[in-house]
Parts: C-alpha cells; sequence; structure tokens
C-alpha cells in the first residue's frame, strides 16, 4: 500500500491537448460571464444617459478612449461567439449534428460567423454614428 | 480543420496543452515531478524520446515524468509495443495495463500526447517528436499507468447493466427485429476502456456525483434495447442534476472515442427522452 494516506490524482486540465469541442465550450462559458459583466456596463451607460448631460459626457468621454474601444469590441464577439454558441446548443438539444464531422464543422462556423458578425456590427454602427 | 473520425489526428496543434500553471489546482501529493532519464542502448540509430508518467507507491515519494530513449529498430509498430519494449529490455519496473494488443479489451487506454486513446491501436509514427504517455486523466494511480477504476466501475453498476423483464421468462430467446436491433448499434461496441470518461472536463470538476459519458452510453443502450422492460426505472434514477444533467454537450467523448462511438449523442438521446416522458 501507499506510504501517502490517497493515492494521486492524474493530471487532467494540467495535460489534456486542448479540443475544438473543448475550447469552444470553455469559450461559451467565458462569454456567458463576461456578458453579465458587460450587462452591468450597458446598465451603467443607460442610467447616466438619463440622469443628465454631464453624467452622460463624463460616460461617453470615457468610451471615447482606446482601451474601451477595445473592450467594447471584445464584448460585441463575446456577444456573437455566445450567441452562435447558442443557436448551435439548440440544434444539440434537438438532437441533431452529433456526427464528428458536422460537430467540427459547426465549431468552426460559429468562430467564423462570430468574427464576421463582429466586425460588420462594428463597420454598421460606426458608419451609422458619423 | 475538421475532424471526420475520432481517429484522425489534428494536422497542427496551436497548444499543446491549455497554457495553465502545470501545479494548477493539483494537491502536494499529486504534482509531477521531473524524472530522469533512461538512454538508449548502444549502437541504437533510429532513436525516439518517450516521457511517460511514472508512480512507485512504495517509494513514498510523488510522480514522476520519466524520458526513455528508444531504440525504433528494435521495437514493434505501436505505442503498446513501446512500453512492452521497455519493460524488458530498460526498465522492468514499468506498470501498465495490456491484453488484446488488438483495441478489443479496453485495458491499455492511456493518455497518449495530450488525448486519450488504446496503446495498442496507436502508431508510435502518429506521436510527437517527444511523445507523451500519461495515465487516464483524473483518476487515483494505483501504480506508474495503472489508473484506479474502482470508482467509474461502481458508477457503472449503478446504472444496473442488465436486462431487467417484468413478463414471465420465454420458453426460447427474447426475438428482436432487424430494426429493433440496429438501435443497439455503436451502444454494444463500447469496452469500458474510459477513455471518455477520464477526457470529459465535466467529469473532471463532478466525478463524484456526474457518471460520465462511458457510463450514461451505457444507461441509453438499455433505455433502447426493446427486450428490456425498465425504462421508467432507468430515467428515474438517471434524473438528477448531476447523474446525467451535468454533461454539458462538451462532445470530448465523442472525439476521444478509440472505437469511434457517439457518447454525446446517446446523452442527448436520454435527455429528448426525458423530455418526451414529461410530455
Amino acid at each position: 500500500m501507499s506510504k501517502f494516506p490517497t493515492r494521486p490524482l492524474s493530471p487532467h486540465l494540467q495535460i489534456y491537448q486542448p479540443q475544438l469541442t473543448s475550447v469552444l465550450s470553455f469559450a461559451h462559458r467565458l462569454t456567458g460571464v463576461i456578458l453579465g459583466v458587460c450587462a452591468v456596463a450597458l446598465a451603467a451607460w443607460l442610467v447616466a444617459a438619463t440622469a443628465g448631460p454631464q453624467p452622460y459626457s463624463l460616460v461617453h468621454g470615457f468610451m471615447q478612449s482606446w482601451l474601451s474601444q477595445i473592450i467594447l469590441a471584445g464584448g460585441i464577439f463575446c456577444y456573437f461567439l455566445h450567441l452562435c454558441g447558442g443557436i448551435r446548443h439548440l440544434f444539440w438539444d434537438a438532437g441533431r449534428g452529433f456526427e464528428l464531422r458536422t460537430i467540427y464543422t459547426s465549431g468552426w462556423a460559429v468562430v467564423a460567423a462570430s468574427t464576421v458578425l463582429t466586425v460588420t456590427a462594428w463597420f454598421v454602427s460606426s458608419y451609422l454614428a458619423r | 480543420m475538421i475532424i471526420r473520425s475520432s481517429n484522425q489526428l489534428p494536422r497542427a496543434a496551436v497548444f499543446e496543452r491549455f497554457p495553465v500553471p502545470r501545479s494548477l489546482g493539483v494537491s502536494p501529493e499529486s504534482r509531477v515531478e521531473r524524472g530522469r532519464t533512461w538512454a538508449a542502448p548502444a549502437g541504437a540509430t533510429r532513436v525516439k524520446t518517450f516521457e511517460i508518467y511514472r508512480y512507485d507507491p512504495d517509494t513514498g515519494r510523488n510522480p514522476r515524468l520519466d524520458s526513455f530513449e528508444v531504440d525504433l529498430d528494435d521495437c514493434g509498430p505501436m505505442v503498446l509495443d513501446v512500453l512492452i519494449w521497455i519493460k524488458s529490455k530498460v526498465d522492468s519496473t514499468l506498470t501498465f495495463r495490456r491484453s488484446c494488443r488488438e483495441g478489443i479489451c479496453g485495458s491499455c487506454a492511456m493518455n497518449i500526447d495530450g488525448t486519450n486513446w488504446l496503446a495498442c491501436t496507436r502508431f508510435v509514427s502518429d506521436t510527437r517528436k517527444r511523445a507523451t504517455i500519461y495515465p487516464l486523466n483524473n483518476m487515483r494511480i494505483i501504480k506508474d499507468l495503472v489508473p484506479d477504476l474502482t470508482h467509474v466501475f461502481a458508477q457503472y453498476s449503478l446504472i444496473e447493466p442488465w436486462l431487467k423483464s417484468k413478463t414471465v421468462a420465454p420458453e426460447t430467446e427474447r426475438l428482436q427485429s432487424a430494426e429493433e436491433r440496429r438501435k443497439l448499434d455503436g451502444q454494444w461496441e463500447c469496452i469500458l476502456c474510459f477513455c471518455c470518461t477520464s477526457g470529459c472536463p465535466s467529469h473532471w470538476w463532478n466525478a463524484d456525483r456526474f457518471l460520465g459519458p462511458a457510463v450514461v452510453l451505457q444507461a441509453w443502450r438499455w433505455l433502447v434495447d426493446s427486450r428490456d422492460e425498465a425504462t421508467g426505472e432507468r430515467l428515474d434514477d438517471l434524473e438528477d442534476p448531476f447523474r446525467l444533467y451535468r454533461c454539458h454537450t462538451i462532445l470530448n467523448c465523442t472525439r476521444t472515442c478509440p472505437k469511434g462511438l457517439n457518447p454525446g449523442k446517446a446523452i442527448a438521446g436520454i435527455k429528448k427522452m426525458m423530455l418526451e416522458r414529461r410530455g
């Protein structure tokens, strides 16, 4: 018997090779959390808008900084990744799309679609804001 | 790239492992230390290095990662042949399970180059330049590459994997139509190697209560069996936030199954069955 009270646990997350399947699953969770935080930021922006010109210009000024713009772009990407991943999950819940080829095709489609949608949303909104 | 079947290896991997510290969340006795290097025999020309997880319960020391330089000209083509070569020629204390050497017993399931597969059906030529071999993930280790499977087999016994029938036993066999029998295809081929269960992140976090893909696939095998008459009770036993519903459709199981089965699809089938019976 071992001299240790418990046997060692073999490594898992520390050594398992990231798969498209696991990476997208983790990303779906993580983007969900980030969107929760973004919802608070969005609420703060709306509250500032209703509170009057001075608080709004304060928040608006902050939103113009390059750091905020990067965070905003990241938030939009999170939104679309979570949206597309959610649609993928709806198909799975209906029992469809479980062949390995389909899992990989839909996975890469989610990555591609959310990238395209993010870029499109960014340029359309900056065009409209002009 | 698109993976079409589970035996397909990725052409190029961006990450060999997740960019996390090697000791992230690892208890002190489970930390893997640097081991020693076992040099290739003199005169060997085609040498390949294998990094292998070692653990000896008698020394009281931590697990370690030994490097073995293997003479490929003196050794068979599969990863299992490498392990046997090391055991017979280099270090006889290297411990691993093996039996059939043709992918039907499931004994030599282990983590090869970061994913789970059977050592007997993985070609050495398909492994990385420095190949790594770990035991199945998230298991208590008895010695070297031998995990303690007591827990997963206990989980298997929980689903009561045998035919349950209330009607009087017939004089002859219980017959099935070809169509009924076809529903068992993709289920009965499971060899219980637990590659999928030990590669499932959800099982890593909740091994104590989530049954894991292999066991739930077997639950499905009995749920779709036309001869089984305990479908309701079986679903009752599975209807639990953890036992079944800790599956978050990650699908590492389907990606890693050495028999090319689809536990993810079977689990989705059970979830659908649960909904349908609720009406």
